[in-house]
This record gives C-alpha cells, sequence and structure tokens, in this order.
C-alpha cells in the first residue's frame, strides 16, 4: 500500500464527515449562532470592563435584566406567531404608570394593584389582538400606531398624577419585595422572569395551543386550511404579550418608584433586537424562550456595557442597529440557505475499497446461465414491489407491497388474492414466529406483528440510543430483514440510520457502515444493538447450529456470520468475502444450505468509484441526485452456498424476461419463491431433485 | 362595499379635506384667510416632499423608516461642515453623497440580502441616527452658519406672492410624476410593487430597480432636509426620534397609496398632505394639546390602514411569508 493512499485511509477513517451534515440537521443548531455570540460580547466586555464578573455588577444587571427579559419574552410569543408587537416599549411605560397611580393616587390594595395593572397591559393587546388578529392588519404599522397612542395616553396620566406619585409615601413592604426582594438570593424579578420563560418553553414545545402558534408562524394559511383557529389564537399572543410587557412596568415601578417621561422609549427596538438576537425568525414558525433568554442576555450586556465604558448615547443606538441589522440578515440568510447547505453536505461518502469481483464467466461458479429461465409467474402486475416472500404450512404465498400491506396469494393456483393485513410503511422482511404469527421487517416503522387474527400489533420501533452519535439513532428507520433464533429472540437488520427508506440506494454513495443489526428479546421486551457500523446489513438467517446467524453486508459484498452464544459468542466470522454482485436476503435451502438473493450485480465504474470518496462527494455537491452513479439494482441473480462459503449453484436470467431484480427467495415443498422490491410479479421456480415434502418453517421448528 | 368600489379613496380623503376645510372655516376664526392657507401649505410642504419620497417606495412595495433619519443627519452634516469652514457646495455634495449611500445600502439590504423593507429601514434609521451623532457632531441642533444664507431663501423666501416650500413641493411631486408616468423605470417600478415575481420573469431587474427605489427616496429627502433647515436656519436631529415619521406614512396610506405596492400616484401624495395640512393647522388654531394631536392622529392613521386593509386586501398568492 503506498503511502498516499495510507494517508487516504486514515483521512476518512478519523474525519468525520458525516457530522457536519447531522450536527446542521438538528434542531439546536440554531441556536449555536446566537450563543457563542453572546459568549463573545461576555469575552469582549469582561475583558474592556474591570469588575465585569463582580457580585455587585451582576446583581444590578440581574435586576434590570429580569425586566427587559419579559419584553423580550412577550415579543417572542408574538413573533413566534408570525406578528410583531412594538407597543410593547408604551405599554411597559403605561404598566408603570398604571401601577403607581393604582398605588398612590387610587390607593388600592396590592392585589388590586397588580390585577389591574396586568388587565391594563391585556386591553392594549386586546387592541392590538383584535386589530391585527381579526381584522387582519398588517401587524408592524398597527403596532406601531398604538405605540404613538399609548405613549400619547401615558404622556396624559403623566401630566395628570406625576406630582401626586411624586408626592406620596408608599408604606409596603410586599410593594417593595416586587421590585428588590429576592428569593433564595435571586432577585424577584428573575425568579419571575424565569420561571414565565419555563412556562413558554413548555407551552410551545409540549402543549396544543403553543404548537397552533408555531404552525401560524409557520405558515398561516395552511393553518387556517387545518382548522387551526388562527384569529382567534393571533389575537390572544397580543394579549400575552401586552399582559407580560404591563407586568414589566409593575416590577419596574416598585424597583424605582418614579414615573418619567422617558420610560420606555425606544425600548421596543432593544427588544425587537434582543429577540432577533437570539434567533427568534422575523415572520415567525421558528423560535423559542430559550432564545428570548440568550438575546435578552446579549443585549443587555451590550448596551450596559456600553453606559459604563462611558461611550456617548450615539454608540448605542449605532451599535443597536448595526446588531439589528447583521442579526436579521444571517436569520434570513440562514433560513433561506440552511437546506440548500444540508443538502449539500449530507451526502458524505467515504474510502470504501471492495475485494476485486470474482468473474462471471465459466470456469467461476457465478457463470451465466439461464437457470430462472423456467420461472413461474404469479400475481403478475398484481402486486408491486414484493419485497420478501414467504409461505406458511398450507402453502399460501405472503408478501408486503409498496403501498403498506401483507397481501396472500392462495394455494394451490395462486390466482386469488387478498389484502391479508394493512400495516403501512414499507413492509421487508418476513418470518412466521414459533405461535404462527406473521414477524414483518417495516421500512419507515420498525419491526411489527400480524397475528393469526390477522391483528396488526408493534413489536419495536426503538432500540439504545448511542452515546456519542449526534442523529438520534434510537429509532428504526430502516428495518430490513430478520430471522428468529430457537430461544424466540429476534435478530434483524437495520438497513441504515442515516437515510430513510425512499433514500436507500444513496447509503451505497457513503458506504460508511450506517447499518447495525438489532435484537429484540421478547422475554424481557427489551430492544438492544448488537453490532454497529455495517455496510448496509441485509439479509438475516440463522444456522443449523442454533448459536449463530448468517447475515449480508449489501454494498460490502460480504456473507459473514455472527455468533450470539455458544463458546464463540460475541465474534463475526466471514464467510463468503468477495461476491460478484450486492446480497440481499438469504434463507436456508433443504439440504442444509443456503439460498442468496444478489440484488444487483457489481460495476467496474462504481467499484472504482467506491475508492474514490473525492469523486463521490463532488457528485453528490454538483449534479442532480437523478444523474447520480447509482448501484445495478436491476439484474442480479440466485446463489446457493454452504457454511464454508462455498458457491453451490448459480442461477441466472439471461434475458432479463422471467425474473430480474431479486431480492428475495423461499424454497417450498420443492419450488422456489422469488420476489423483488421493483418487481411486479412473484416468481416460482421448480427445484430438480430437491425435498418436495420440506418447508422453511418446519425447519425451524426442528431445532426448537 | 359598493359604495367604495365607486367612490376612491382618493376622492373620500379629499371630500373629507374640503368638509373639514369648510368646517373650519366656519368655526374658526382666522382660518380662511390667504395668509393662513399659505401658511398651512408651506407648513405641510415639507411632509408633502416627505410623503412623495415614501409614496414611491410603497408604490414599489416598500417602507422607507429611515426617511426622516437621513434627512436630518445627512443635512446636519452637512451644516456641520459648513461651519467647520467647508464651502457650501461641497458640503450639500459630501451630505448628498451620504443619503444616497445610505439609501443604497437600504436597498441593498432589501433586494439583495432580502431582509424585510420594514426591518431593514427600521435598523437603518437608529444605525444612521447613532452613526451621525456618534462620527459627525456631537450636539442636537446644527445651526446654520452665516455664510450659507443663500438656503434659507429655499425655506424662507417668497416667489410671487408665494413662498418657495410650496415650489418646491410642486416641483418635486411634478419630477416624480413624470418619473412614475413617463420613463422606463418609474414604470418598472409600478410593475416591481404590483408583482415582483411577475416582473422578474417578464424580464425586469428587480433588484437594481428596488435599490433605485430607495435611493430615489433618499434624494428626496435630502430636498426636504435642505427645505427644513432653511426655514428654521437649524436641524434638530432628534426628529430622527420623534413621531415624525408616522406622519410620513399617515399621508401616504390616508392619500390612497396602498401599502401591497403597485397602486396610487402622486395625486394622492398631494390629497393626504392636504388632508393632514388642514388637520394639524385646525388642531393648532384650536390649541389641542400635543398628546392628544398624537392620539387622534393615530386613532386616524389606525383608521386609514383599516380602510387600506378593506380596500386592498392582501394578496395571499403573491404576499411573501414573513411578510408583515
Amino acid at each position: 500500500m503506498s503511502v498516499s493512499e495510507t494517508i487516504v485511509r486514515w483521512r476518512y477513517r478519523f474525519v468525520p464527515d458525516h457530522l457536519v451534515g447531522e450536527i446542521l440537521s438538528k434542531n439546536w443548531i440554531d441556536n449555536a449562532i446566537p450563543l457563542i455570540f453572546l459568549m463573545v460580547v461576555v469575552t469582549v466586555f469582561g475583558s474592556a470592563i474591570p469588575d465585569f464578573f463582580g457580585a455587585a455588577n451582576i446583581a444590578n444587571l440581574m435586576r434590570q435584566w429580569g425586566e427587559f427579559s419579559l419584553l423580550v419574552l412577550a415579543l417572542t410569543i408574538v413573533i413566534v406567531a408570525g406578528g410583531i408587537d412594538l407597543s410593547v416599549g408604551s405599554t411597559f411605560a403605561l404598566g408603570n404608570i398604571v401601577a403607581l397611580a393604582l398605588l398612590n393616587v387610587a390607593e388600592w390594595s396590592m392585589p388590586a394593584v397588580v390585577a389591574g395593572t396586568l388587565a391594563a397591559g391585556a386591553f392594549v393587546g386586546l387592541i392590538n389582538g383584535v386589530l391585527v388578529g381579526y381584522l387582519r392588519l398588517r401587524a408592524f404599522l398597527t403596532t406601531l400606531v398604538t405605540l404613538i397612542i399609548v405613549r400619547a395616553v401615558v404622556d396624559m396620566l403623566l401630566l395628570n398624577y406625576s406630582v401626586k406619585i411624586a408626592g406620596s409615601f408608599i408604606d409596603s413592604d410586599e410593594w417593595y419585595f416586587l421590585g428588590e426582594g429576592s428569593i433564595l438570593g435571586t432577585p424577584f424579578s428573575v425568579v419571575v422572569t424565569v420561571s414565565l420563560a419555563v412556562i413558554l418553553h413548555l407551552v410551545l414545545s409540549r402543549t396544543r395551543i403553543g404548537w397552533h402558534i408555531l404552525a401560524i408562524g409557520g405558515s398561516r394559511r395552511s393553518a387556517h386550511n387545518v382548522g387551526i383557529p388562527v384569529r382567534k389564537v393571533v389575537c390572544a399572543t397580543y394579549i400575552v404579550s401586552g399582559t407580560l410587557a404591563a407586568l414589566a412596568g409593575l416590577l419596574f415601578a416598585s424597583r424605582l418608584g418614579g414615573a418619567g417621561a422617558d420610560t420606555g422609549i425606544g425600548l421596543e427596538i432593544t427588544a425587537l433586537t434582543a429577540a432577533v438576537v437570539g434567533g427568534n425568525s422575523l415572520g415567525g414558525g421558528r423560535g423559542s424562550a430559550a432564545k428570548a433568554i440568550i438575546g435578552s442576555i446579549t443585549v443587555m450586556l451590550m448596551v450596559n456595557s456600553l453606559v459604563r465604558l462611558g461611550i456617548t448615547s450615539g454608540a448605542n443606538s449605532l451599535l443597536l442597529g448595526l446588531v439589528l441589522l447583521l442579526a436579521v440578515a444571517i436569520d434570513v440568510r440562514w433560513v433561506k440557505n440552511r437546506h440548500k447547505v444540508l443538502s449539500n453536505v449530507y451526502v458524505s461518502p467515504t474510502l470504501a475499497i471492495l475485494p476485486p469481483a470474482p468473474a462471471t464467466e465459466a470456469p467461476s461458479p457465478y457463470a451465466l446461465n439461464d437457470g430462472l429461465n423456467p420461472v413461474e409467474q404469479i400475481g403478475l402486475n398484481e402486486i408491486d414491489g414484493p419485497e420478501d416472500v414467504i409461505l406458511d404450512d398450507d402453502d399460501h404465498i405472503y408478501s408486503g407491497n409498496r403501498t403498506g400491506d401483507i397481501i396472500k396469494f392462495f394455494a394451490p393456483d395462486y390466482k386469488k388474492h387478498e389484502v391479508y393485513a394493512h400495516i403501512g410503511g414499507r413492509p421487508l422482511g418476513m418470518a412466521f414466529a414459533h405461535d404462527g404469527s406473521l414477524l414483518v421487517c417495516v421500512g419507515g416503522m420498525g419491526l411489527y406483528r400480524v397475528t393469526k387474527d390477522r391483528e396488526v400489533e408493534k413489536v419495536t420501533d426503538e432500540t439504545n440510543r448511542s452515546w456519542f452519535s449526534v442523529i438520534d439513532d434510537s429509532r428504526l428507520k430502516l428495518a430490513d430483514d430478520l430471522d428468529i433464533a430457537p430461544d424466540g429472540r429476534v435478530f434483524f437488520s437495520e438497513a441504515t440510520v442515516r437515510y430513510e427508506m425512499h433514500d436507500w440506494p444513496v447509503d451505497c454513495l457513503e458506504s460508511r457502515g450506517n447499518g447495525r443489526i438489532v435484537c429484540f428479546d421478547p422475554n424481557t421486551g427489551v430492544t438492544r444493538t448488537v453490532m454497529k457500523n455495517l455496510l448496509f446489513p441485509n439479509g438475516i438467517c440463522m444456522t443449523h447450529d442454533s448459536q449463530s446467524f448468517l447475515f449480508a453486508e449489501t454494498w460490502g459484498c460480504r456473507i459473514s456470520r455472527y455468533y450470539f452464544d455458544g463458546p464463540k459468542a460475541g465474534t463475526v466470522e466471514s464467510v463468503i468475502p468477495d461476491l460478484p454482485g450486492y446480497p440481499d436476503n438469504i434463507n436456508r435451502a433443504s439440504d442444509g444450505t443456503y439460498w442468496l438473493a444478489l440484488i444487483g450485480i457489481r460495476t467496474p465504474s462504481l467499484d472504482l468509484a467506491l475508492k474514490m470518496p473525492g469523486f463521490r462527494k463532488r457528485m453528490a455537491r454538483r449534479i442532480a441526485p437523478d444523474e447520480w452513479l447509482y448501484p445495478n439494482i436491476n439484474s442480479g441473480c440466485i446463489v446457493r452456498f454452504n457454511e464454508q462459503g462455498e458457491i453451490l449453484e448459480t442461477l441466472w436470467d439471461l434475458g432479463g424476461e422471467n425474473h430480474p431484480m431479486i431480492t428475495s427467495m423461499r424454497e417450498h415443498k420443492g419450488h422456489l419463491y422469488i420476489g423483488g422490491i421493483f418487481n411486479n410479479r412473484i416468481g416460482r421456480l421448480k427445484l430438480e431433485g430437491a425435498d418436495t415434502n420440506w418447508t422453511g418453517p418446519q425447519s425451524y421448528r426442528r431445532q426448537t | 362595499m359598493k359604495f367604495f368600489g365607486r367612490v376612491s379613496q382618493e376622492q373620500i380623503v379629499f371630500g373629507l379635506a374640503a368638509l373639514l376645510c369648510i368646517g373650519f372655516a366656519i368655526t374658526l376664526q382666522g382660518f380662511l384667510t390667504p395668509n393662513n392657507i399659505l401658511n398651512l401649505i408651506r407648513s405641510v410642504s415639507i411632509l408633502g416632499i416627505l410623503g412623495v419620497a415614501m409614496g414611491l417606495v410603497v408604490i414599489g412595495r416598500g417602507i422607507d423608516l429611515s426617511l426622516v433619519s437621513v434627512m436630518a443627519i445627512s443635512i446636519a452634516w452637512t451644516l456641520q461642515l459648513a461651519t467647520d469652514g467647508m464651502s457650501l457646495p461641497l458640503a450639500l455634495a459630501l451630505g448628498l453623497t451620504f443619503a444616497l449611500i445610505v439609501g443604497m445600502t437600504n436597498g441593498f439590504l432589501i433586494a439583495y440580502i432580502e431582509i424585510p423593507p420594514i426591518f431593514a429601514t427600521l435598523a437603518m434609521g437608529t444605525l444612521i441616527y447613532g452613526f451621525g451623532r456618534y462620527f459627525f457632531f456631537g450636539l442636537d441642533v446644527m445651526y446654520m452658519p452665516d455664510d450659507a444664507h443663500i438656503l434659507t431663501w429655499f425655506g424662507q423666501g417668497v416667489l410671487f406672492g408665494v413662498p418657495v416650500p410650496i415650489f418646491l413641493f410642486a416641483g418635486v411631486c411634478f419630477g416624480a410624476f413624470l418619473f412614475l408616468r413617463y420613463t422606463k423605470y418609474g414604470r418598472y417600478l409600478r410593475a416591481v410593487g404590483d408583482n415582483q415575481l411577475a416582473a422578474r420573469i417578464t424580464g425586469v431587474p428587480t433588484r437594481p430597480i428596488v435599490v433605485l427605489q430607495y435611493m430615489l427616496s433618499s434624494l428626496i429627502g435630502f430636498i426636504a432636509g435642505i427645505v427644513t433647515a432653511a426655514s428654521v436656519s437649524s436641524m434638530n436631529t432628534r426628529v430622527a426620534n420623534s413621531t415624525f415619521i408616522y406622519d410620513v406614512i399617515l399621508v401616504v396610506v390616508l392619500g390612497g397609496i396602498g401599502l401591497s405596492g403597485g397602486r396610487g400616484g402622486i395625486r394622492n401624495v398631494i390629497v393626504g398632505t392636504l388632508l393632514i395640512g388642514v388637520l394639524l393647522n385646525g388642531m393648532t388654531i384650536m390649541d389641542i394639546q400635543y398628546t392628544v394631536q398624537n392620539v387622534i392622529k393615530g386613532v386616524i392613521l389606525l383608521t386609514a390602514i383599516v380602510i387600506d386593509t378593506i380596500l386592498n386586501p392582501r394578496d395571499e398568492q403573491t404576499a411573501q411569508q414573513g411578510d408583515i
């Protein structure tokens, strides 16, 4: 092996290319940029300002942050629903003056003051909500106008009451507790804000109304079409927003106790900047309480630090404007381009060197012949994509199809068929359990069981999560084939954890080994991953020793044997390391050997491409998926082999007339029944000299 | 709805303005004197000029919230430069360049980065106010230097017995009218405002047009700034933070230029300006408190937007997601 080849080998072994795409596909990546920005802000100002992290500074900042963050939360709720509420600044001022006026001038009791203030905020929100939600005005202009009107009202209130407010003294500990009290050393306003943020998070992520809000923000029209009461929900978001803004004003009033003309002026811009800097998308559908918190901390720190650095007020609005522009620009570009980048980098090919393909000419055991020529066709054009076929003791054929049904063909002539059960998903490999129920691997769903009473039950659809995988590999994406051990354990293969059913050939371009074999134990009900990092594990077949099974790795072109019991438990042996094609299902033959379906034959071009990951990467990025170099899955053959890996027999369909495209075959009473995932028929081939009484289920039953 | 169908909003507003005029003329002493009328028009001519700028942008389905900031900061900088001894033409040229650069930046952010216009210009207004305060001058109010008094003619001069700002207002209106009606780019602008995607498909260079529309608005804003500074011999940059910009929007929306773009023309701006002028003048004569005036203006603007929404329902097919 040359040096450069070694370097390439190590590069693809140790650089995890696939993680980029996987990280980009996570939802939390939306928070990454704001969080990094926050850290930058903390670092910059932390080093520029002495005593930045001092206890006094932090305590002072936190109290202010509590009030400010409430405004940002208020704005976030509205933004997530696709609107905007600029009136929060004025409502904040209104809350401030109303609270003070009620307390000092009207001399209400504390609870009444709180209720009255919140009601005032809710009323402003209601006006906004009716105008924007029900009358469908433009949120931005409408709330701008209410901003002006509420500000004018505040000014009028100030004219009338500010002298009285300044002149009276409040003798109420509860009142001062709002602004200056602490719970367990944490300022009261922070406690309020954090608990409201937690509630908001739970509402948005876990409740029906929260999902409605997100749906409306995502697409108002679609939300309306699916029956969400759009107008009511939008109106409600403004009411909540107004209430929260008034609450912030109340806390502010208690802390400072004075009503100034400039209270809350320009606050809406600051709050808007905070909401957007945190990563809430203008236009809705994307946003969370966590983002609001991150954004509010960032902006709060920036504004306060500038004041402490003694920079003039102009710099403040300059910075706010710049940050707002930058944040919106990043947000717009991010939303627009994220999926493009993702589709560019998600396919991440790696180095895969296959052993040389054996010849398919005589004297090779794989030599071409026309053994499949006499195949009879069952259900021609009546079945769409029978990936696997299986027969029961009464000779009926069962097979999955593309639309998620299990179809039953009736013996003896197989002219009639019925939908035996409807599962959904994509039924693939099948096996009969000892109690006679049919276990089915369903692509996109997991492992399912059809009982003898034709009831569909889920057996398992998740396994243990790997510690360090980025994508959630606990769900079963593409359960492929299964077999049942004598003690009832079900071993099944999951072809790939990175692609959905409809993208399965793309996994070949990666050839990383994204597949695994999973075991479901019916005695404990536990599902555990047995083997990982397999190259598209596909067919599984129990050997006759009750301690091991054979499994095929499609893109690896090899058959291996895994011992799950006995002295060699946990080890893997190679059985056939170099197949001329891509192996699919393996099943038992009547004489103790095994049948293997080759879904397609390797091509020199793809073999070469597999050695050139850079080439495949460029291909995946630059040209449309339709033009990619895919493995040949159109014409294959059937191979019989024994446990030593010797090829005993090969059956081809030379002209591709009767049964090209093979993914599975079952021997049953002297006949071989053949299925193909892209085929429109089930094939039936009479086997010369085979045991005409042998059936698969019997063979398994003898063992137990 | 039928009633609105037959009578355009422009006519309604004009009728309203006339009614108000009659009402004020009967009830208010000294309203219907030639002096007051000229004064009225003179006082709203700046608002009208800005209304033309905003009108052009709104016809192109945008909005320019940075208009007043551009006006204040570019002129204030000009005055600062002139005070520092620079020759007036050069100072004016620099101020104009600054305004155009801001307009171009607005257009670039909106057309190429695809930031919603409302946010781009809102942030831009805040940004350039801070920029001016930090880099250009330290005071809130910039006074006109002595050697720049030629400029004051634009604000305080009288031609044929009519104040010069009124001529300027008329000139800007006429220029914008010619632009919209008779030039290729004016028609493109309307096409882009009516349906951007369709305009793009037919081969209109939509992005450069959007940039052009914001540069035009900055240019007209600069002219309005000259008139403002000339009228009072100073420029108060605090106007950038005031609610003046909403008066401008009020003019445009009241006049009947739909916010969904593509509709309306310069006539609508003139009608809107007249109504607002009459209203403001009347309220001032009646000595209504400033804050109450704000409430009244706000309620009128809200009503105008409601009527606008009913008359020009937003087209769900061409409305962009996130178009708020």
